[in-house]
């Protein structure tokens, strides 16, 4: 178990590095990192240079690679171009979209496995259909049309919500983003438990469960639905990531300040040591959440073991 | 061998996390067990190859006659256009500005007073366009670098398995703001570019799959051991019976790529202005939607049909394709 932990981390290494150093040339070579800084002119060239020589922008960008990520595993990301720290930007901004990635889990989990559960059982039964019917429409509708539909309807029509979330976003305001943002993702669970569990209910070890006269309820959560979590939970610890990050989307509908909000705004004005440190810190809420996941299979499934 | 059978669905679900849209792909991860070719499953009078059964379900599948329906009319109206709304999309009159339907106009005006009907129409040049292009793109790329490593395997299959993780550790829409956001063309071609640029990875892991199942079966043996070339197991015998769960895959991302255009139109660094495409009409419609949701709602609708009908003639070819179901 510690030796397969070491080289999960071991392994995650390469592709941190990438990924980050991917995101560093897009942000780098690519934009012109100072063009922030004068507004909408043109930076003078004396101006330009002597901000490039402040920045450290005249060093080869490996060097400046180098040297950000040496910064980061201190905890300085730097300093946005409004003179505010980054990481005072992520104390923010973290804390509502962990808010809101947490409802959103939240949903997925309850709803999407009791579809799925419910729909795996009655495979072919008018609920199997209608349930599978809806998440092919869920599924179908981008997310900002379905934000944008819920939020003229529930919002502006209907007015059970406030269209748009304050700035403190407690979490009942963020219950109809959450919603929105993991509707996609729930289509997907409900779809997988109900693939799972049709496929496992036919498995050896329920058929024990039930010869061995155990009550139905107990048979489908203790037995069934146990192993039939793995491609779910599969499922959901790498959407934690693709929620946050697509939290973009979500959090420019409802006007939520958090990590999409400033990315948005970071990439907008070209804000680039913004925009690196909050992808890096996505890159490893990934990773980390992808391991853990890999640990739990042992947990849910006994015949599988680590070495 | 029951964990191993796990094995595959981790690396597999990882593509989910391409993005919203992307997650398209999840639901081609069922065909777990590939057609594996002539193996002849049932007592048919005439051996019958795996296409002309899939093409015989395909015809009687309702999913696959509405969803074809469907797209072969959105494919006209991107050809021509103008044969169902002749007016021009920029042709705008902003005294009409938010009005709703009247006669000539069905679907009414939107905030600069053009015609939501003829934007509606001539948007979907675009999608099919974006849609068509990137899949194309990511199909020859991906199964080609994937089919590769699974062939070849080694050095190379670890390299390309690396960099497939470092690409679906970062988010798809993030990614597209960041890249395209210093883009500035008013073409759908860095659109085209940057999906296929991101897209690639998801496919190659389905080819490489496809092609290390492949490989393990006994014709392929056979072929070699007669001293059949590399190039000649590929093309002939591994080739044609790994190309399934390419096509499934990619025809399901077919509409998951047009929903990441208008998503990235809509962020505003998709396509712009004077570009006509759903996810600007909506972006633009987006404010205003009080006064006037038609604006909002007749390309929404447009945009939910088109990817639906894909992921609907995905779901229906995979059904068609896959043995296990039958």
């Amino acid at each position: 178990m510690g030796r397969y932990v070491l080289r999960r981390l071991l392994q995650m290494i390469p592709v941190f590095v990438g990924a980050t150093l991917l995101i560093f040339l897009m942000v780098n070579v690519m934009g012109d990192p100072i063009a922030g800084l004068c507004g909408e002119r043109r930076c003078d060239p004396a101006t330009a240079a002597q901000l490039q020589r402040e920045f450290g922008l005249d060093e080869p960008v490996r060097q400046q690679y180098l040297t950000y990520m040496g910064n980061v595993f201190t905890g300085d990301f730097g300093t946005a171009f409004n003179g505010q720290e980054v990481t005072e930007l992520m104390s923010t901004a973290f804390p509502v979209t962990v808010r809101l990635t947490l409802i959103a889990l939240l949903f997925e989990i309850v709803i999407g496995v009791t579809l799925g559960v419910i729909t795996g059982l009655g495979r072919g039964r008018p609920v199997d259909t209608g349930v599978l019917l809806v998440t092919l429409v869920v599924i179908s509708v981008p997310t900002f049309v379905t934000g944008l539909l819920l939020q003229l309807l529930l919002g502006v029509k209907w007015g059970w919500i406030r269209p748009s979330v304050s700035s403190e976003a407690p979490f009942d305001e963020l219950i109809l983003p959450g919603l929105v943002l993991a509707s996609v993702s729930l289509a997907y669970v409900t779809r997988l438990t109900r693939t799972s569990i049709a496929e496992n209910r036919r498995s050896d070890y329920v058929r024990t469960a039930v010869a061995k006269g155990l009550p139905r309820h107990r048979v489908v959560v203790r037995h069934l639905l146990r192993t039939s979590l793995i491609p779910v939970v599969t499922f959901i610890g790498a959407d934690i990531g693709f929620l946050m990050g697509g939290a973009i989307v979500t959090e420019r509908i409802f006007n939520i300040h958090g990590v999409g909000y400033q990315l948005y705004q970071g990439i907008l004005r070209q804000n680039t040591q913004t925009v690196v440190g909050f992808v890096t810190v996505l890159v490893l809420v990934f990773l980390i959440a992808n391991l853990v996941v890999d640990l739990l299979y042992a947990v849910l499934d006994p015949r599988i073991r680590y070495v | 061998m029951s964990d191993r059978h796990y094995e595959p669905e981790p690396a597999l679900a990882a593509t989910a996390v391409g993005g919203t849209v992307d997650l398209g792909v999840e639901e081609a991860e069922t065909p777990k067990k590939r057609p594996a070719g002539p193996d002849g499953p049932a007592p048919q009078d005439r051996p019958r190859s795996l296409w002309s059964d899939a093409w015989r379900d395909l015809r009687r599948n309702p999913v696959f006659i509405v969803s074809g329906l469907v797209i072969l009319f959105l494919v006209l109206i991107a050809l021509w256009p103008s044969a169902i709304a002749s007016r021009s999309p920029l042709d705008c009159d902003l005294s009409k500005a938010q009005e709703g339907s009247q006669a000539g106009h069905p679907f009414g005006f939107d905030g600069q007073g053009c015609d939501v009907y003829t934007r509606t129409v001539h948007g979907a040049r675009t999608s099919v366009a974006v849609g068509v292009l990137a899949t194309l793109g990511v199909a020859v790329l991906g199964s080609v670098l994937g089919a590769l490593a699974g062939f070849f395997g080694g050095i190379w299959d670890s390299i390309l398995s690396r960099i497939t993780d470092v690409f679906f550790a970062i988010p798809v829409v993030l990614g597209g703001l960041v890249l395209l956001s210093v883009i500035t063309s008013d073409t759908v071609w860095p659109v085209i570019g940057f999906i296929v640029l991101l897209g690639w990875p998801q496919l190659s892991r389905i080819a490489r799959g496809a092609v290390i199942t492949a490989k393990q079966h006994d014709y392929v043996q056979a072929a070699r051991a007669l001293g059949a070339s590399n190039s000649r197991l590929m093309l002939r015998h591994i080739a044609p019976n790994a190309v399934a769960p390419v096509i499934v895959v990619a025809t399901i991302s077919l509409g998951t790529y047009i929903a990441l255009e208008a998503t990235l139109s809509y962020l505003g660094v998709g396509l712009k202005p004077p570009s006509v495409s759903w996810g600007i009409d909506i972006s633009a419609a987006s404010p205003y939607v009080r006064n006037a949701p038609h604006a909002l709602l007749w390309p929404s609708g447009a945009l939910a049909i088109t990817v639906l009908a894909f992921i609907m003639l995905g779901d229906a070819v995979r059904d068609a394709l896959d043995p296990k179901l039958r």
